[in-house]
């Protein structure tokens, strides 16, 4: 397990680095002066001066990008020339917000997902089951910006029952929920199907071990044997699909966080990228990608920790 | 092969969700390509007296905020998503065929520098990576169908490298290669026709994901350029005006939502019928 642990940490960062220096090299390779493409063309001659000896433009690309890195290491993600802060202060006061809306979809797509899921495994092959597996194939199917956009049509702008801007009164917990409810399930609709159709087929797997038959045949109560025995090894492969799920889950949260005006990671890298203020977009993506990986990589190790078969297979 | 396919569609058809996808679909090609034809309204004439319109008789699916009507664009943005779908899907599915097939074939090494190749790519958030580089490029169809090959070859990539592998040391390939079958015959005439069923399958539930990505940039604004009838668009000019219509959101979201629909149930039921054993996977 140490082992693959090692494995699994040292990949994610060669990932990570890799995915970071590549679009960084693109950004500085890319034709033009490079003060003007990442600084956009807002810029004054006196902050092209400044950036131009700041990331030392002169100097070979893989120079460039290592010292870039070395920045990153010491905590510095450069400097918001727009508005005079260093990157570090706006990507992190955006993060907060944004983990917070992709765990409120994971909280849905968990909650929603294996009691549908469970639901049908339990009815399998009734009329009941059958619709619940279109349903939630079509919840699968639903572009998340479209479900966004309906339901802040439906339940802020016609109904009035949610808020439909910002991301609610700092300090107050009640309205921060009230804020996350709808961006959070608009996200996490489609992995509300996803967990169920995955704990559906991996607990009728289940269902059909033998420790499963045992449990029957000494007389456990059926609900009780699905419930907590078939139900519990389900959970883990729906923990790794909602892992590399948050990648997709990211970009959601691009359009959540637009239709439903709230502070973020998303907001942030389109407001960015239209006043092309790319050290901010730079560091923002660094974040976006850093805490993806790190998440595939825990429900990765969390599912190699409960069932070591996993280590194997890849 | 014809008779493969007679089957085929044989089974497709009693199964009544793949029927109401193939129905869907068909009638979304056909109103795409017939759009002139179709349209009551030519997609840039505006109706300035007849702005925010409700549906009615004149306008079906109403107008927008330049009271242009609302049916006439989203038949035209049809197309530009078929165009977009079919071409990104094509390039990034070639893309991934070849790369895939030369991880699986391939020496340990190169196997190995591509999986991390394709597991990097697949790091970047595809909204994310689409803002970041449409940034850097100009507005344009190109600039989308590029962002969206860049973000999803690397899933047919992992397939086609999986199921090469897995055909690799299959007996009936061994047996072949032991009568002295030449590379091209074992890639061409073994490999490639067995590992094309798993890859349709991965194309068709991609398709709608390439066209969502499509709209979702145009809505975002660095999808096609200003003007351009593309759904997204519609659902931007909604989404800025949703206090004054409820109709071009509705509207708008609707063609994205039959067609998701359409291709994850032809997907669905081209998984159940070409490959039973992939239904306890994802």
């Amino acid at each position: 397990m140490i082992q693959y642990t090692i494995q699994r940490v040292a990949l994610a960062l060669g990932i990570v680095f890799v995915a970071i220096s590549a679009l960084y090299g693109v950004m500085i390779a890319l034709p033009g002066d490079p003060t003007s493409v990442l600084l956009g063309p807002r810029a004054t001659p006196d902050m092209r001066a400044l950036f131009r000896e700041q990331m030392g433009l002169d100097d070979p690309l893989a120079v460039q990008i290592l010292n870039f890195w070395g920045r990153v290491l010491s905590g510095d993600l450069g400097t918001d020339f727009f508005r005079n802060r260093p990157v570090a202060v706006a990507v992190m006061s955006a993060l907060p917000h944004t983990v917070a809306l992709v765990f409120g979809a994971i909280f849905w797509s968990a909650t929603l997902g294996i009691l549908l899921g469970a639901f049908s495994a339990d009815r399998r092959n009734s009329l009941l089951d059958r619709v619940t597996g279109v349903i939630s194939v079509a919840f699968i199917a639903a572009p998340s910006f479209v479900v966004a956009l309906y339901s802040l049509l439906l339940f802020s702008v016609t109904l009035r029952w949610f808020p439909s801007i910002g991301a609610g009164e700092p300090g107050d917990l009640l309205s921060r929920i009230q804020h996350l409810v709808l961006p959070s399930l608009a996200i996490g609709l489609a992995w509300v199907g996803y967990v169920a159709r995955i704990v559906r087929a991996s607990m009728l797997e289940a269902m059909g071990e033998s420790y499963i038959r045992t449990a029957r045949a000494f007389g456990l109560p059926r609900r009780r044997v699905v419930y907590n025995y078939a139900l519990r090894v389900a959970i883990l492969p729906a923990v790794q699909v909602l892992g590399v799920g948050i990648g997709g889950m990211l970009s959601s949260a691009v359009f959540a966080e637009i239709v439903f005006s709230r502070p973020g990671i998303g907001t942030l890298i389109y407001t960015s990228v239209s006043d092309r203020n790319y050290p901010v977009v730079m560091g923002a993506m660094l974040v976006a990608i850093g805490f993806f990986v790190t998440c595939a990589l825990i429900a990765d190790l969390i599912n190699a920790a409960l069932d070591p078969r996993h280590r194997k297979t890849q | 092969m014809s008779r493969f396919r007679h089957t085929l569609i044989g089974r497709l058809a009693r199964d009544p969700l793949a029927v109401m996808a193939i129905v869907i679909i068909a009638a979304l090609v056909v109103m795409a390509v017939f759009a002139d034809l179709i349209a009551p309204y030519d997609y840039t004439a505006m109706h300035m007296t007849d702005r925010f319109a409700a549906p009615s008789a004149e306008f079906w699916l109403g107008t927008d905020n330049l009271g242009r009507d609302t049916f006439s664009r989203l038949l035209q943005g049809g197309r530009i998503a078929l165009t977009v779908g079919l071409t990104a899907v094509i390039i990034s599915g070639l893309i991934g065929l070849v790369l895939g097939m030369i991880a699986g074939f391939g020496p340990r090494w190169l196997d190995n520098a591509l999986l991390f190749f394709f597991d990097t790519l697949r790091a970047y958030p595809t909204i994310i990576l689409a803002l970041a580089l449409a940034a850097l490029m100009p507005r344009g169809l190109t600039t989308v169908i590029v962002v969206v090959v860049i973000t999803s070859f690397a899933e047919y990539g992992r397939v086609v490298r999986t199921q090469t592998l897995s055909l690799k040391h299959s007996e009936f390939i061994l047996a072949e290669r032991a009568m002295g079958a030449s590379f091209g015959r074992i890639v061409f005439h073994h490999i490639l026709p067995n590992v094309l069923g798993p890859f349709f399958i991965l194309a068709a539930m991609n398709l709608p994901v390439v066209i969502t990505i499509e709209a979702g940039m145009s809505f975002l604004g660095v999808g096609v350029p200003p003007g351009t009838p593309s759904w997204g668009s519609t659902l931007k000019d909604g989404f800025d005006h949703i206090r004054q219509t409820p109709w071009l959101i509705l509207a708008g979201g609707l063609p994205l939502i039959l067609v998701t629909l359409g291709f994850t149930f032809l997907g669905e039921a081209l998984r159940d019928q070409l490959d039973p054993k992939l239904r306890s996977g994802r």
